[in-house]
């Protein structure tokens, strides 16, 4: 009866693909780009061992601290405007979609998704021209309501671009909240509505007394998704803004930040080593926002079993 | 008899020797930043090569302008780049070169067509090396609708403030003057504070003496310069803070607006999309100025990518590249890109002839921040494109841009320190 558990092998095989891809192309190149901010290029263009003082310079240096401080600063308003209007748009839009009266489901299900399969480049051209003082509709569709005058070059100003971007990201990508929380809403059993009408709740107490509870582990989902997403954003910034992030450094936000450090700007050298600094910070900001997510909120959620 | 085995033996030698022909056939690839010019490679200037040298084959491979040199360095790190590689000026080509990426090109046959000057922004600093074969350089100046000046009964401007009071005639007849947006940032300060600023430094005395700090960004003909850019604010379109360089290309040709601040290089771009005349002025020069100066502004050569296998075809091409031949196709194929051998050259173009005509005028200088000045942090070109851009937005005064800039180069440019 010493008769031992073969060793599960298949484990192992059915493992094995997506740690081997995964290792070798995430975990390898992020531990690799941490150690190599870690070196700064010698008088010799040899790379020597510098330990943290690349994070130092970058944090407190007055060529590169005002820079980091400005993109960090931006890319939290863009993540807050993302948090403010994409996903209580998505929220929004999901439990119209899903309420019993909204024809044409499918329908707008689509249309309202159709922005997120299209290419950022595409998306930044269409809203470039949009939104241009020259040949654009910004001005006409205002005039549409007598308030021409307040039309302004929106991608233009310091004060405006960066909002201006923001909502065009948001306009997006709302695909993607509404579609998860739409997944959500759907699966709650018709018994538990049914059972609250017949307890007497109208239509906005059932929406926040018993789906939106229901609904929180994706609103959390939806949550951490956006703000790893919009940490790591750079594509819609670059085909609008170009790789100066203007005006003023205006809608510089990490990505743009570290691209222009890495691979170097017009008569700017490329500073590969400052670059992966960058991109270091960027990967503890993404660390402590999931880390907050995972045991501020994901850890003391109620598990509903339904 | 037939002999099969025979024939096959033969047959076999006749594909051999069709196969060493094949094989003596190499290919170049030309790694370029200018995509614009894909056609004229291929129709006009690589047959015009393969003339002379049937067995080498080129193509031409361009990048998009703002990724090229991202995209080269890492192609040239990861040792996949081209053969040839289309040279920026100065420090971008000489660490390129310092690298080992690019070749020396001392012993090139046919360099002796070229002056110092045209050799300086592909040379190390000392002079000892030469690493690209200068192929142009561009001009600035300004681009204006001949049909709209003569409708307005305007003359070309001799001077800055004759400049702004036609600004003002074309504005009160309804027109847009100037034809410039600052989204983009670079032409705020190429086609801005680098087209009319030669005259305010004069040339270069001026950009010398930025370079051994005898001059600084925030005295005399620098911010002279901003505060002439800074009259520009009322005449831009309306909105120009959003216009894009593509915007402000197709509001000058579709006949919108008067006056393109312009690099030559918008010759060959303009010329088959206007239906009106185009006649160009050099930049005005302040009233009671008699020398005026030009930025004459090397732009582009032609290297050889050192880990390349087919370097002694690479070479051939060079050496043709140095020739009349060459200078003259080319300067014809690219109006506005003008050669920078010493070959008496005649250009079809009268656009092009009127902006190169203007060095037998004028003091050539090129742009202020590309040789040295751009070494440090933060780099010089970048914060001109900024400030600049910044100038023209009315975001900040010519006064506060010029101290911005020098403090930027004080920073860490030695020279400028502590005067």
């Amino acid at each position: 009866m010493n008769k031992r558990k073969p060793f599960p092998w298949h484990v192992v095989v059915f493992l094995a693909p997506a740690t081997i891809v995964y290792t070798a192309f995430m975990i390898f190149p992020l531990l690799d780009s941490l150690r190599f901010s870690t070196f700064a290029p010698g008088p010799d263009r040899t790379f020597t061992f510098v330990g943290l003082a690349n994070y130092q310079r970058l944090t407190s240096d007055p060529n590169w601290a005002p820079f980091l401080w400005n993109a960090i600063k931006n890319n939290f308003l863009f993540f807050a405007v993302h948090m403010l209007v994409q996903n209580p748009l998505g929220l929004l839009l999901a439990a119209l979609l899903s309420s019993q009266i909204t024809r044409f489901k499918a329908l707008f299900r689509t249309v309202l998704f159709l922005p997120t399969v299209l290419s950022v480049v595409l998306i930044g051209f269409i809203w470039r021209l949009i939104l241009s003082p020259i040949w654009g509709i910004s001005g006409d569709f205002l005039g549409l309501f007598g308030l021409e005058h307040l039309n302004r070059p929106w991608l233009g100003l310091e004060s405006t671009a960066l909002v201006t971007l923001s909502l065009v990201s948001v306009w997006q990508w709302v695909g993607i909240p509404m579609l998860l929380f739409l997944a959500a809403l759907v699966g709650i059993p018709d018994e538990l509505i049914e059972a609250a009408r017949v307890d007497g709740a109208n239509a906005w107490r059932v929406f926040w007394g018993i789906r939106f509870p229901l609904i929180l582990p994706t609103v959390g989902i939806v949550g951490v998704l956006t703000f790893v997403g919009n940490f790591n954003a750079f594509d819609l910034i670059y085909t609008t803004q170009r790789a100066t992030a203007g005006p003023n450094y205006a809608t510089d936000i990490l990505g743009t930040f570290f691209f222009r450090t890495f691979f170097g700007m017009q008569l700017q050298a490329a500073n590969p080593t400052m670059g992966a600094t960058i991109a270091g910070i960027m990967f503890l900001i993404i660390l402590a926002g999931v880390l907050l997510y995972l045991f501020a909120y994901q850890m003391r959620l109620q598990r509903i079993e339904l | 008899m037939f002999r099969p085995a025979r024939t096959f033996v033969l047959a076999l030698a006749v594909l051999a020797l069709v196969g060493a022909g094949f094989a003596q056939r190499t290919t170049l690839t030309i790694e370029s930043w200018r995509n614009d010019d894909l056609g004229i490679w291929q129709n006009t200037i690589i047959p015009a090569f393969n003339a002379h040298y049937p067995d080498i084959q080129v193509v031409f491979s361009p990048t998009a302008p703002t990724e090229y040199n991202a995209v080269l360095n890492s192609r040239l790190e990861a040792g996949s780049a081209g053969d040839l590689i289309t040279c920026r000026p100065f420090d971008l080509s000489l660490d390129q070169f310092e690298r080992g990426h690019l070749a020396s090109l001392n012993d090139l046959p046919g360099m002796e067509y070229f002056s110092a000057v045209a050799k300086s922004a592909w040379s190390t600093d000392d002079g000892s090396d030469v690493f690209c074969v200068p192929m142009a350089s561009v001009i600035h100046g300004f681009i204006y609708n001949a049909d709209m000046f003569a409708e307005l009964g305007l003359a070309e401007p001799a001077t800055y403030e004759e400049f702004l009071a036609q600004l003002q005639t074309i504005e009160d007849a309804g027109h847009t003057p100037l034809v410039m947006g600052t989204i983009d940032q670079w032409e705020a300060a190429t086609m801005g504070y680098q087209n009319i600023g030669p005259n305010y430094w004069r040339g270069e005395e001026g950009r010398l003496g930025l370079i051994e700090g005898t001059i600084g960004y925030d005295e005399g003909g620098f911010v002279e310069a901003f505060r002439a850019l800074a009259e520009w604010i009322p005449f831009l379109p309306a909105g120009y803070q959003a216009m894009s360089y593509p915007d402000a290309q197709n509001f000058f040709t579709l006949g919108l607006g008067a006056i393109f601040p312009a690099g030559s290089w918008e010759i060959g771009v303009f010329r088959p999309m206007v239906d009106f005349e185009m006649g160009a002025f050099k930049p005005p020069v302040p009233a009671g100025q008699d020398t005026c100066y030009i930025s004459d502004h090397t732009d582009i050569a032609l290297g050889v990518n050192a880990a390349s296998p087919n370097h002694e075809a690479a070479l051939t091409f060079l050496e043709w590249m140095t020739t009349q031949e060459f200078a003259e196709l080319y300067g014809n194929a690219l109006p506005g890109f003008f050669p920078l051998a010493d070959h008496p050259v005649t250009l079809d173009d009268p656009l092009a002839q009127t902006f190169i005509d203007w060095r037998n005028e004028c003091e050539p200088t090129i742009r202020s921040a590309y040789q040295i000045l751009s070494r440090g942090e933060p780099n010089n070109e970048t914060e001109l494109w900024n400030y600049s851009a910044q100038v023209l937005s009315g975001t900040l005064t010519p006064e506060e841009a010029a101290a911005a800039v020098q403090r930027g180069l004080e920073n860490w440019y030695a020279p400028q320190q502590g005067r």
